[in-house]
């Protein structure tokens, strides 16, 4: 095999947060007409790198090189310029403008009189799209096509950039099991036309079907590449996690007690339907289910946080009504959501302010603080999660993620709850506080309370869950109690292929 | 170990910061300001240093500065009201006719806080049950309010006030202090308890800095944005009182514009107007800052529209300050 030169190459970046090292010296090599996969668990540093290469973040250090030439991307649009384009998971879009719009927005193309040339633009549009393959009417809106739909709008966008560079970004997690078919060709086209492709996802039947290369991250730290025909799936773990897969989850059996919370015919006029559950002491129930399946949307109206849903929350056999967090709290459930940063802590208080601002009303009874009795509290659940901080007065802000996700849960834990409902409780956060996290989950069970977990990581919630409910379109589809956890069938269950499969 | 590093840590923590980010705070900024412009001040006219011409310079900002309190606390929130001086119109208008009527000074001064009061409710009722941005909504009060008491006077003004009414306008409870200035004082102080040592105060800056997260936490957000606007209702009736009193008469003009000068005040103080960080030590030290300043240009005569004018310029001079502030501390820090 002859060694290609990589068009576009990454050599020691590093990029620092305050408190946080998201990349530390990483290096990665795209090569022309092949697919580099870049392989890591959350928080690895992928989004960071991606947000580097399109000039959004400017790297702390390191350079970039474009054929073999440094080149600076200081903003997204020297990436343009420079033929790099991000595909997200969330494709970025205009709604209410036409395909074809979409695809020329901020390089319409222009008559010598300066009036817009739509006609020109048309013809391009369908060029390109016929190009990829893509059957889409130029002057359809885009708010009336399904999300395939929309990332052949993306792609066919960044050809009409030339792109040499394409990023896709977990492109697939919001698409159809038939859409992902039609993507992988688009893929391989562009693939044909010499792009060099870097394609991030958690998925490693993916990753086997697209990639020739692979990379992989871990904590922020460059770890290794090769050539995906030289790798098998169990190095590759291991190399992003670590360790082997086994010891990751400290699961402790604990013996199920009595039904601690029970809904029934939880019903809400959008987002789910017909949701009906037992939870019990010393029980973790974790919900599975692809992103937009309605499962954070149950805990949070179970939180009180939207309450236009309908049904009967039993909570030790007294039916509540819940209309306010406030409330939720006053009968022991609490909520560490998804949103650490939007909607767990006040980043701008020091930690101890934090874990005290659900309960200074029972703090200080007479309505006057009392820093002395708030730092106490801090310090005992603190101490308990492990807050790695030089002491309970530094700011949420400075923390790192899996530290402030440590503080959100001592906030809830300090209120002494019955049921606390951890949603995707170790998103984006470093592999020493994911442990910490799984290990404090079993802690609480010892302790007789119940655990909700919503959680898109299949490995977690196979490792820590007791019972699973999937999720699909707002509706439970399944449950499966320890014994029959399977990756496939959770997966199938997910993405409605059960009637398919058998 | 982990105890006694965390124990260590916080006490050498505390000596090494606590002197620079003092000497930096804003506070201490607008502090060395305010006494630059009184040394500039004493300079200027040797009247300035009178006793009675300092007592009287109290008067033309205290009632103003009494507003600025609960304001600040609104823009924490990460509102604003910009209907104050409209809501002392209505409140003194309440006081005119109420005063035609009686010569109770309990009724006359009732009147005008339940009006002033139920203002600020219905302010703090159409921002919070109905999700109107407060910029919005108080715009729109500030015009009603204004309108009712134009549509109620037409061009008469409200004079028959009782002669003992005049004492909350113009009356001395030591030599030298005004009932004004003294009153501004006690509710200073009241409002720094308020906000630095309660509850509630933890919860304004909470609600400020992230509303979703403070919701998230059981703090029921409506509720406390509502009591707040109540709150600024009930201290423009106060200021409205006072008003009312040193001036003698109520007219449909009463108070006008002043929401601007009250807004500079918080804003000069430290209050971001993004929300979430600010402090009642600065709007006090603002209110001097200004009030010095007013004071100072008065006395060497210089015409009310430069006046507002210097004001206008302090004003954006003093608040591009804090990023090259952000910048000298970053430096001192490192």
């Amino acid at each position: 095999m002859s060694e290609v030169t990589p068009i576009f190459s990454l050599l020691n970046i590093s990029k620092h947060f305050p408190g946080v090292k998201a990349l530390d010296k990483v290096q990665l090599d795209l090569y022309p007409g092949e697919v580099t996969a870049l392989v890591g668990e959350n928080g690895a540093g992928k989004s960071t790198l991606v947000k580097v290469m399109t000039g959004i973040y400017q790297p702390t250090e390191g350079e970039l090189y474009l054929d073999g030439k440094p080149v600076n991307i200081a903003t997204p649009e020297d990436a343009h310029h420079n033929g790099i384009t991000a595909i997200h998971q969330e494709t970025v879009l205009f709604d209410e403008l036409s395909v074809m719009e979409n695809i020329f927005a901020g390089h319409y193309l222009q008559l010598p009189s300066g009036r817009l040339d739509w006609k020109q633009m048309e013809q391009e549009t369908i060029r390109i799209l016929s190009e990829i393959e893509a059957p889409l009417a130029p002057k359809k809106l885009l708010k009336e096509l399904s999300i395939g739909q929309r990332h052949m709008v993306a792609i066919a966008r960044a050809l009409s950039f030339d792109a040499r560079v394409v990023i896709l970004d977990e492109p697939t997690a919001a698409l159809s099991h038939r859409e992902i078919e039609e993507f992988y060709a688009i893929v391989y086209r562009l693939q044909k036309k010499g792009c060099a492709i870097l394609f991030i996802s958690h998925k490693f039947d993916e990753i086997y079907s697209i990639a020739d290369r692979f990379t992989v991250f871990r904590d922020g730290c460059y770890i290794g590449e090769g050539k995906i025909a030289e790798v098998e799936e169990k190095e590759l773990v291991s190399m992003m996690v670590g360790r082997s897969i086994d010891t990751a989850f400290p699961k402790t059996e604990v013996d199920i007690g009595d039904c601690i919370i029970e809904v029934k015919d939880f019903c809400h006029p959008t987002e789910f339907d017909a949701i009906n559950f037992k939870l019990h002491q010393g029980e973790i129930l974790g919900f599975y289910g692809l992103v937009g399946a309605g499962r954070t949307e149950v805990m949070q109206s179970l939180f009180g946080v939207s309450n236009n849903a309908s049904g009967q929350i039993i909570v030790n056999n007294k039916e509540l009504a819940i209309k306010s967090p406030s409330d939720a709290i006053k009968a022991g459930i609490v909520y560490v959501p998804e949103e650490r940063q939007a909607q767990g802590t006040v980043l701008e208080f020091p930690i101890y302010q934090n874990i005290s601002l659900p309960q200074l009303d029972k703090l200080n009874p007479k309505g006057f603080l009392n820093t002395a009795t708030e730092y106490s509290l801090a310090d005992k659940y603190a101490k308990r999660l492990k807050v790695k901080a030089p002491n309970w007065n530094e700011k949420v802000e400075n923390l790192s993620g899996g530290n402030q996700q440590k503080v959100v849960i001592g906030k809830w834990l300090a209120t002494e709850p019955k049921i606390i409902i951890l949603d995707e409780p170790t998103k984006g956060i470093d592999i020493g506080s994911k442990a910490a996290v799984h290990e404090f989950m079993s802690e609480l069970t010892e302790q007789g309370l119940a655990v909700i977990m919503v959680s898109s990581e299949l490995p977690e919630i196979m490792g820590m869950a007791d019972r699973i409910i999937v999720m699909r379109e707002g509706l439970m589809v399944n449950e499966f109690e320890r014994a029959q956890f399977s990756a496939e069938q959770l997966v199938s269950a997910a993405t409605g292929m059960t009637g398919e499969l058998q | 170990m982990e105890k006694i590093n965390n124990s260590s840590f916080e006490t050498k923590d505390i000596e090494k910061k606590s002197l620079p980010s003092w000497v930096f705070s804003w506070e201490s900024f607008l502090l060395a300001t305010t006494v630059l412009v009184f040394f500039i001040n004493c300079l200027a006219s040797p009247y300035f240093l009178d006793p009675w011409s300092l007592s009287d310079a109290t008067f033309n900002f205290s009632e103003k500065a009494i507003i600025a309190l609960p304001l600040a606390l609104v823009i924490i929130v990460r509102d604003i009201d910009i209907s104050v001086a409209s809501i002392i119109a209505l409140s003194s208008t309440a006081m005119g006719f109420t005063a035609e009527v009686t010569d109770s000074l309990f009724l006359i001064c009732s009147a005008g806080m339940i009006v002033g009061t139920l203002c600020g409710a219905l302010n703090g009722l159409l921002i919070t049950r109905l999700n109107i941005p407060a910029i919005v909504v108080t715009i729109g009060t500030m015009s009603l309010f204004r309108g009712i008491t134009y549509i109620l006077l037409g061009d008469q003004a409200l004079k028959n006030y009782p002669e003992s009414f005049s004492f909350f306008g113009q009356g001395y409870v030591a030599p030298f202090i005004g009932f004004e200035f003294a009153s501004f004082l006690v509710i200073a102080v009241l409002f720094y308890i308020l906000l630095q040592k309660t509850n509630f105060g933890r919860r304004t800056y909470a609600i400020g800095n992230n509303p979703t997260a403070a919701y998230y936490s059981g703090i029921n957000v409506a509720k406390h944005k509502l009591i707040i606007f109540i709150m600024v209702g009930f201290f423009c009736s106060i200021a409205a009182i006072m008003l009312t009193s040193r001036l003698g008469s109520t007219r449909p003009t009463i108070a006008l514009g002043w929401e601007l000068n009250i807004i500079t005040m918080v804003v000069l103080g430290g209050v971001s107007i993004l929300g979430g960080s600010g402090t009642i030590v600065g709007v006090v030290i603002a209110v001097f800052l200004m009030g010095l300043v007013n004071s100072g240009l008065g006395l060497i005569n210089v015409p009310g529209i430069v006046m507002s004018i210097i004001i206008g310029a302090m004003l954006i001079c003093v608040i591009a300050l804090p990023g090259v502030f952000q910048r000298l501390r970053n430096k001192v820090g490192n």
